[in-house]
């Protein structure tokens, strides 16, 4: 809650109707987008070019993705004022669980071996099962019971990390089924033509998202942008899908794995063949997840429920809001989304090892808060989040790349997490965004 | 007379030791104002928070149209087309003014998406009877003044059609201008035949727009008098003294 001495600040900004506010472009956004840019460009020069090429991007891409699925769901957790510390080990657990089905229970059970088309699908709906009831009961436990969420999942942290453990043994689980593993990013790629028919088709729900809205305000006689500045939004979206797609269909397949690929199939390769990757199917994955959790978070009555409870906890309860309930069900929403992690990280391992998201929380709680999700509740968004992981992964990478020692590298992300919430904290205070 | 809008029989509620209500009876028929008087720590806002579903009662009953009603959270009273002005405002201030408006009842789509400009179409209408200057529809509720802010969660009890309306001390932080619109508001709803318990400590409020007075003093009922049978000290030495003048 805010003291009664703040003076309340115009967010809308009046006194200046400057480019930005005509575009209604969010600041923050454009402030994460900025320093992301920068970053990239000065590991850029620094490397001599080699940061900035489509095979670091599409790397980059892929080594995210699992983080950033995780952060868009510690959003709704951090927002509702709650933490989410058992993540890394719940990747774990629901990591094993997958494993384990499709190369003992299935198998031994129901006699359909690695590789049975039904292996994976089984395989992965058990692992979101596992990984939302796990989750629930977290929420249970805080929602229902009052245990402080950094307590119970304390206790999660090293609870889940140790039944994957028990759970396998200690051992490694690999190979794991071929169909389960083109989740995991270089092993399943759609390839060029497939990339722009969905860059295209994400145009076209840009563009579409844009028209309804606008036509939407003014059927109800509200204020729009002019025409033009639309236009320009529009423009931007596109290229930048576009330019998207473009980087990662510009990573070519090596010749050496071409041929490997031929030669599996009995054929030889014709002279001067070449294929691009394109989309890593565990990026059109995140994607899925970030359009769902968008369209959760901004147009559903629970997605509401999750902003005004982290806004004011006594208004949420006494609208009549279930509050309990809805601990449960972010909590069993981040449990799922934490499954979905898991069968991409274990699938870009292609195999199950005891370690596997080990650490991850902390990454995880990093992308949110650097993607602006305020910790004393109310305020986050999932573009955020995932830019947030995004510019992390890019700072561990980038400095892999430069050649960084380990520990300094730490050092440097530690600080720079510290660092981005004090900019935040600053900015809030600016524009009176709350606190 | 006919049957009471509400009646609240025999009310006990204790925070551990202290009987912050203590055997308290009141009762609001339709189109009228019942002022609940006390001074601060009397009792009020429990007594009041029992029948919105906030607290539940340890004793005592609650008659909505003559049949008993359980409320045991603000959803069933809610229900009962109870709606209240809380004397904190109950306000998401990260949320703008139409999702408080709608909070809880959100108008959706037919594919039960959240219908944003709906919402603020239906803000802007009412906020146009209640508070034609508001303006900031599209900032958040912490942007807003006092007054604007207390528009915001007054226009919630009156958009869902409230039959009764509990009014927790709804100008305590309000400027003159603004203050005489709530009793402006409080007029043209009893005329509308809704029930309102008003929480006040101006006296002459009480007697400006209350029909009927409940006084409370340390968690006890002193009794509750016709506005028209009373002055402003018989009032006052109620409140302050807690002897009802009827029964001396
Ligand atoms: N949630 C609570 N927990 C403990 N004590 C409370 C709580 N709410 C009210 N009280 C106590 O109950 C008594 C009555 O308070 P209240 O109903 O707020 O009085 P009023 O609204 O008349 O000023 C006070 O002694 C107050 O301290
Ligand atoms: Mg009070």
């Amino acid at each position: 809650m805010k003291t009664e001495a703040t003076e309340p600040v115009d967010k809308s900004g009046a006194q200046r109707p400057g480019l930005l506010r005509t575009l209604e472009i969010d600041t923050r956004l454009l402030g994460m987008i900025g320093a992301f840019v920068i970053l990239s460009l000065a590991f850029n020069l620094i490397t001599d070019g080699r940061f900035l090429t489509p095979r670091n991007i599409f790397n980059l891409t892929i080594q995210t993705v699992s983080v950033a699925i995780m952060a868009t769901g510690m959003v709704f957790v951090i927002v509702t004022r709650n933490i989410d510390l058992s993540v890394g080990s719940l990747l774990a657990t629901c990591s094993a669980v997958m494993a384990m089905t499709q190369t003992q229970i299935l198998p031994n059970m129901l006699g359909l071996g690695l590789d049975h088309p039904a292996t994976a699908p089984i395989a992965i709906v058990v692992g979101i099962l596992t990984g939302t009831l796990i989750g629930g009961f977290q929420g249970w436990l805080i929602g229902y019971l009052t245990i402080p969420a950094f307590i119970v999942t304390l206790g999660g942290l090293l609870v889940w990390r140790n039944v994957a453990w028990y759970m396998t043994k200690g051992q490694t689980i690999g190979p794991l089924d071929s169909n389960f593993m083109i989740f995991g990013g270089t092993n399943g790629t759609i390839g060029a033509g497939a990339s722009w028919i969905i860059g295209a088709l994400a145009v076209a729900a840009a563009l579409y998202g844009l028209w309804a809205a606008r036509r939407a305000k003014l059927a109800h006689g509200f204020a729009v942008k002019p025409l033009w500045a639309e236009l320009v939004m529009a423009a931007i979206m596109s290229g930048a899908i576009l330019g998207f797609v473009a980087t990662l269909n510009a990573y070519e397949v090596p010749v050496r794995r071409l041929k490997r690929l031929f030669e599996a199939r009995g054929e030889t390769m014709p002279e001067g063949f070449t294929a691009a990757y394109g989309l890593p199917i565990s990026v059109l994955v995140l994607i899925a997840v970030a359009v769902a959790m968008t369209l959760i978070a901004r147009r559903t009555r629970f997605g509401r429920y999750v902003f005004a409870t982290g806004g004011n906890p006594d208004a949420a309860e006494l609208s009549g809001i279930n509050t309990r309930w809805l601990t449960v069900k972010v909590f069993a929403l981040m449990g799922a989304l934490t499954a979905i992690s898991a069968v991409v990280a274990s699938a870009r391992l292609t195999y199950h090892s005891n370690d596997i998201g080990t650490l991850d929380e902390l990454r995880v709680i990093a992308a949110a808060v650097i993607g602006g999700t305020a910790l004393s509740g109310g305020f986050g968004t999932i573009y955020g989040a995932i830019l947030g992981a995004l510019i992390m992964q890019s700072l561990q990478s980038g400095m892999a790349m430069v050649g960084v020692d380990a520990p300094l590298q730490n050092i440097v992300v530690g600080a720079v997490l510290v660092l981005a919430v004090l900019v935040d904290i600053i900015y809030r205070r600016k524009t009176g965004d709350g606190a | 007379m006919s049957t009471p809008l509400v009646e609240m029989r025999d009310i006990s509620v204790s925070f551990g030791g202290v009987k912050a209500v203590d055997h308290v009876s009141v009762d609001l028929f339709p189109g009228e104002v019942v002022g609940l008087l006390g001074h601060n720590g009397a009792g009020k806002s429990t007594l009041i928070k029992v029948l919105s579903g906030a607290y539940q009662a340890d004793a005592g009953e609650i008659f909505i149209n003559g049949e008993q009603a359980r409320i045991t959270n603000p959803r069933d009273a809610r229900g009962y087309n109870i709606e209240t002005i809380y004397q904190t405002l109950a306000l998401a201030d990260n949320l703008d003014a139409s999702s408080n408006l709608f909070l809880g009842r959100e108008l959706v789509t037919p594919l039960g998406l959240i219908d944003e400009s709906a919402m603020e179409a239906e803000a802007r209408r009412i906020m146009a009877r209640l508070n034609p200057n508001f303006q900031k529809f599209s900032s958040p509720v912490s942007a807003l003044s006092g007054g604007q802010r207390q528009s915001v969660a007054i226009a919630r009890a009156v958009y869902f059609n409230a039959r009764i309306l509990i009014m927790d001390e709804p100008t305590a932080a309000l400027g003159p201008q603004e203050t005489r619109m709530v009793a402006d508001l409080i007029m043209q709803l009893k005329s509308e035949g809704i029930g309102i318990f008003l929480i006040s400590h101006d006296i002459h409020d009480v007697m400006q727009l209350c029909d009927r007075a409940s006084v409370m003093k340390n968690g006890k009922l002193v009794g509750t008098v016709a506005i028209g049978d009373v002055t402003d000290d018989d009032l006052l030495s109620m409140i302050i003294l807690g002897k009802n003048p009827k029964a001396a």
